[in-house]
C-alpha cells in the first residue's frame, strides 16, 4: 500500500500506555498507538468507546491521567507545533464571522493590517484543493452557509497550512452532513494527502467509507484498543464483530407485507403527507429543503403561545447543539422536557413520572450513563442523540418528525433505533424521517424526494431504491 | 461541605454576613438588631424587584427589564391617587398597582414581540412613557397613604418587618414556580436555547410574555409598598432600583447567560447591597469612596461566585 514509502519514518505521534479517567469513567484504559506519515488510520467503535477522548489526547485537548504522548517526527513538545489538526463533529465555527475570519482564529500568524487578504487566499486555496467546484465565498458569513458548507469550511481549515504544515489531520465524522458527491471529493483528497506524506485519523460510523479510505483500522471498545490491523486484515463482518455488536443485517423488511395504514394525519400544501402508522422518508441531496419542510411542518402544528397537554407532534433534532440539547441540564431533565405537561398536576412537575420515564428510556434506548442526573454534556455525541430520541419517543405524540437524527450514531444503536421506530409505527405512530443516508430512507414505507425545495418524486413499495431516489434528485437538473 | 460551597447562592449570604459582622464590630455589637431590621426592610424592596428581574434575565442574553423604576413610580403614584388617603382602601390600591404592573408588562412585551425591538430598547423607551404618565397624574401632589396601610408597611410581626414577610412570601412563590412547576422548567429551557426549547414543544412566546409581565407586576407591588412605606410617592422613588435589580440578580448567582436562576441568592444579595452601604457609612467613607468600594466589592463577589461554579 501507499504507506510503504514512509514506513521507516519516525511516527508523527506516539502514545504509550495512555489512561484517561473522567471521574469514575475510564474513557481510555491503556492505549498504545503510533501513527506514521502516509497512514490513514480509520478509527471505529460504538458511541462512548473512547474515540473522541483518544483524538483529544492526540491533539492536546485533554491531558492524559497517565501515560505519555510524544511527537517524534517533528520533535515538537505539543500537538499544535507538531502539525496536528482537528476537525470536529460538533461544528465549531463562529457563525457571526466570515469564512476567512474563521481561518484566522486558528492561524495566529495572520496579523497586522490587511490580514484578511492572505486569509482569503489561503482558505480559498484550501477549499479548492479539497472540494473543487465548492462555490463557497471566502467573504460569506458562516451563518449564511448550509450545514454541509460549514462542514466543508471546517475541513478546509483543517487541511490549510496555517503558517506551518498540516502533518496529521483528525477528521471526526466528517462526512455525516455531506452528500455522496462531496464526501467522495473528501476521500479523494485524503488519499492524495496521505500519498504525499501526511497522515489522517478518520473517524466514521459509515464502515464503507472507512474501508474505502483507511490504510489501517483501529477498533475501540470500552476505552481499549481491541483490534489494530491493516485494512486488508478486516472483513466488513469481522469489523462489526470486533466492535462488539451482534450482526444485525437481516433487515426484517416490513414493506411488502401490505400494511394497512390508518387515515391521513399529516398533509401539507407542499404535498407532503403521511398516514397513521406509516414511516415516511424524506430524501434527496442535502440542503434541498427537506429540513426546512419538516421544521415548518412542526412549527405550524405546534404553538409558541398555547401550552398543550398532549402534543400532536414531536421533533427529533439532528443538529444537536442548535436544535436539541439544553446544555445546562441533566440527562433526566433533557429527556423529560416534552412530557412534563402530559403528567403535570396543578401545573407542578410530577417528578416520579419523570424519573420513571427517564429510567425506562435509558434502558430501552441504551443511554450509556450510570446516573441520569449526570449533566447531558458528560455524554458522547451519539449518546446525546439518544437522549433526544428518548425525549421525543417518551411523549404520547402521534406524529414524530425526525431531522436527520442519526448523525454520529453508531451502527449498533442505529439498529436499536430502527427496531424501536418499527415497533412504535406498528402501534400507530407516524414518523416523518429526513435522512442523508439512502440506506435509511430505503427502510421507509413511502419516500418523498426533494429537489430545490420542491417534492420531485413520491416513491412507494418496491420503487424505493437507491437508483430511483438518485434519479429523482438529479433528473430536472439535467434538463 | 463541598456541596454547600458549590451552591452559587452561598456567596451573597456569606458576603451579607461578613458585612453585617464588620459593621457591628465597629459598634461592639450595639445596634445589631436595628441594623438587621433596617436591612430586612430596605432589602425587601430590592429583593422583590430582583426576583422579577431574575425571571427575565433567565430568558437569556439581551433579556432585561429597564422599566422597573418607572413602573414603580407609576404604580405608587396611581395607587396612592386612587386611595386618596381614605381609610380601608388598601386593597383597592393594591389592585390598581397590580393592574399597572400587568398593563406595563403587556405593553413592554408587545413592543418586544410585535416590533421585534431588543428588550433593552423597548423597556427603556416604554419607561419614558410610564414616567411621563406618572408626572402628568402626580402634578407635584404628595398624597399620603391611608393610615392603616402606612402602619402595615412600616410595621412588624414577631420583630420581622412586614415588607420583608411580603418579600419572603413572593420569594417562596417564585422558588416553587421555578423549581417545581412546568412553567419553571419551560423558562429555564427557553433561557438555555430558545430554538431547542421551541422544538421540544415549549410554548416559548407564552413563557417570555409571562416573565415580562411578572417582572413589572413585582415592580408595581414594590412601588406600592415603597410609597406606603415612605409616606407617599415621589417621582424619583424608583431611581435606585434599576441597577439594584440587576446587581442583586448577578450577585445572587443567577447566570447572566440565561437558563439558570437562583432565588435564595437574590435575598442574600439584597441584604448585602444594603449592608455594604451602611458598613462603609459607619466606617466614615465619603460618598465617592463609598461608590468605588461598593463597585469593587460587587465585582469581587461575582468573580468568586462564577469561578466556583466553573471549577465545579
Amino acid at each position: 500500500m501507499q504507506q510503504s514509502a514512509f514506513e521507516n519514518d519516525a511516527p508523527i505521534v506516539a502514545l504509550t500506555e495512555v489512561v484517561k479517567h473522567f471521574g469514575a469513567v475510564r474513557a481510555l484504559d491503556g492505549v498504545d498507538l503510533e501513527i506514521r506519515p502516509g497512514e490513514c488510520l480509520g478509527l471505529v467503535g460504538h458511541n462512548g468507546a473512547g474515540k473522541s477522548t483518544l483524538v483529544n489526547v492526540v491533539n492536546g485537548g485533554v491531558s492524559p491521567t497517565a501515560g505519555t504522548v510524544a511527537f517524534p517526527a517533528s520533535g515538537a513538545p505539543e500537538a499544535l507545533s507538531a502539525g496536528v489538526r482537528s476537525v470536529f463533529q460538533e461544528l465549531s465555527l463562529c457563525p457571526n464571522l466570515t469564512v476567512a475570519e474563521n481561518l484566522r482564529i486558528s492561524h495566529s500568524g495572520l496579523r497586522g493590517p490587511g490580514w484578511r487578504r492572505p486569509a482569503r487566499a489561503e482558505i480559498r486555496q484550501s477549499l479548492d484543493a479539497v472540494f473543487p467546484g465548492h462555490g463557497i465565498d471566502a467573504n460569506a458569513t458562516v451563518d449564511t452557509l448550509s450545514i454541509a458548507e460549514r462542514q466543508m469550511v471546517e475541513i478546509a481549515i483543517g487541511f490549510a497550512p496555517r503558517g506551518t504544515e498540516a502533518r496529521l489531520v483528525i477528521l471526526d465524522e466528517p462526512t455525516s452532513s455531506l452528500d455522496a458527491g462531496i464526501a467522495e471529493q473528501l476521500l479523494r483528497h485524503i488519499r492524495h494527502f496521505c500519498e504525499s506524506g501526511g497522515a489522517v485519523i478518520f473517524i466514521s460510523h459509515m464502515l464503507g467509507e472507512v474501508f474505502d479510505v483507511a490504510s489501517r483500522i483501529l477498533v475501540m471498545k470500552d476505552g481499549k484498543v481491541v483490534a489494530d490491523r491493516t485494512v486488508g486484515g478486516f472483513t466488513r463482518q469481522g469489523l462489526v464483530d470486533a466492535m462488539g455488536h451482534v450482526a444485525t443485517d437481516e433487515r426484517q423488511d416490513p414493506r411488502g407485507k401490505a400494511h394497512a395504514f390508518g387515515k391521513e394525519v399529516v398533509h401539507t400544501s407542499q404535498g407532503l403527507s403521511a398516514r397513521r402508522g406509516e414511516v415516511v422518508g424524506l430524501s434527496g441531496l442535502a440542503g434541498h429543503g427537506q429540513a426546512r419542510a419538516l421544521a415548518r411542518l412542526y412549527l405550524d402544528a405546534t404553538s409558541s403561545w398555547r401550552p398543550t397537554g398532549k402534543p400532536r407532534m414531536v421533533f427529533v433534532a439532528g443538529d444537536r447543539t442548535r436544535d436539541g440539547i439544553l446544555p445546562l441540564w441533566s440527562i433526566l431533565r433533557n429527556a423529560s422536557i416534552s412530557i412534563l405537561s402530559e403528567t403535570a398536576k396543578w401545573g407542578l412537575v410530577d417528578r416520579d413520572a419523570e424519573t420513571s420515564a427517564a429510567a425506562e428510556w435509558k434502558r430501552r434506548i441504551g443511554i450509556r450513563t450510570e446516573d441520569v442526573t449526570n449533566p447531558v454534556l458528560s455524554l458522547s455525541g451519539g449518546n446525546q442523540q439518544k437522549v433526544l430520541f428518548a425525549r421525543a419517543l417518551a411523549s404520547a405524540a402521534p406524529v414524530v418528525v425526525m431531522d436527520d437524527p442519526m448523525r454520529g450514531v453508531d451502527v449498533g444503536t442505529k439498529q436499536d433505533v430502527y427496531a424501536i421506530i418499527r415497533a412504535e409505527a406498528a402501534n400507530g405512530r407516524t414518523f416523518l424521517w429526513y435522512s442523508t443516508e439512502t440506506e435509511e430512507v430505503c427502510r421507509c414505507d413511502r419516500v418523498f424526494v426533494f429537489r430545490n425545495g420542491e417534492i420531485s418524486a413520491e416513491l412507494t413499495g418496491a420503487d424505493i431504491t437507491e437508483e430511483r431516489i438518485l434519479e429523482a434528485s438529479f433528473e430536472m437538473q439535467e434538463a | 461541605m463541598q456541596q454547600v460551597i458549590s451552591r452559587p447562592w452561598i456567596w451573597s449570604w456569606l458576603a451579607a454576613a461578613a458585612t453585617f459582622a464588620m459593621t457591628t464590630a465597629l459598634t461592639e455589637g450595639s445596634g445589631a438588631g436595628a441594623l438587621a431590621y433596617a436591612a430586612l426592610s430596605f432589602g425587601a424592596f430590592a429583593a422583590i424587584v430582583g426576583l422579577g428581574q431574575m425571571l427575565v434575565i433567565t430568558l437569556g442574553p439581551g433579556n432585561v427589564d429597564l422599566s422597573i423604576p418607572a413602573v414603580m413610580t407609576l404604580s405608587g403614584t396611581l395607587a396612592l391617587k386612587a386611595m386618596g388617603s381614605e381609610p380601608d382602601t388598601a386593597m383597592l390600591g393594591l389592585g390598581v398597582a397590580i393592574l399597572v404592573g400587568l398593563g406595563t408588562g403587556a405593553a413592554n412585551f408587545a413592543l418586544i414581540y410585535a416590533l421585534r425591538l431588543p428588550p433593552i430598547v423597548a423597556t427603556l423607551a416604554a419607561s419614558l412613557v410610564y414616567q411621563s404618565i406618572a408626572i402628568w397624574s402626580n402634578r407635584g401632589l404628595r398624597i399620603k397613604p391611608p393610615a392603616g396601610l402606612a402602619d402595615f408597611a412600616t410595621g412588624r410581626i414577631f420583630g420581622v418587618p412586614n415588607v420583608a414577610l411580603v418579600g419572603l412570601v413572593l420569594a417562596i412563590v417564585v422558588w416553587v414556580a421555578l423549581e417545581r412547576s412546568v412553567w419553571g422548567r419551560w423558562l429555564l429551557a427557553s433561557g438555555q436555547n430558545m430554538r431547542a426549547a421551541r422544538l421540544a414543544g415549549v410554548p416559548v412566546e407564552m413563557v417570555r410574555a409571562s416573565a415580562y409581565v411578572t417582572v413589572t407586576a413585582f415592580a408595581a407591588v414594590a412601588g406600592y409598598l415603597l410609597a406606603s412605606f415612605s409616606g407617599g410617592a415621589a417621582l424619583n422613588m424608583g431611581q435606585d432600583y434599576l441597577l439594584m435589580s440587576i446587581a442583586v440578580v448577578v450577585i445572587g448567582g443567577t447566570s447572566i447567560a440565561g437558563g439558570f436562576s437562583n432565588v435564595p441568592g437574590v435575598w442574600g444579595a439584597a441584604l448585602f447591597m444594603f449592608l455594604v452601604v451602611s458598613m462603609l457609612n459607619s466606617y466614615g467613607a465619603g460618598a465617592g469612596v463609598r461608590m468605588i468600594l461598593t463597585g469593587l466589592i460587587i465585582i469581587g463577589i461575582v468573580i468568586a461566585a462564577s469561578t466556583r461554579r466553573a471549577s465545579k
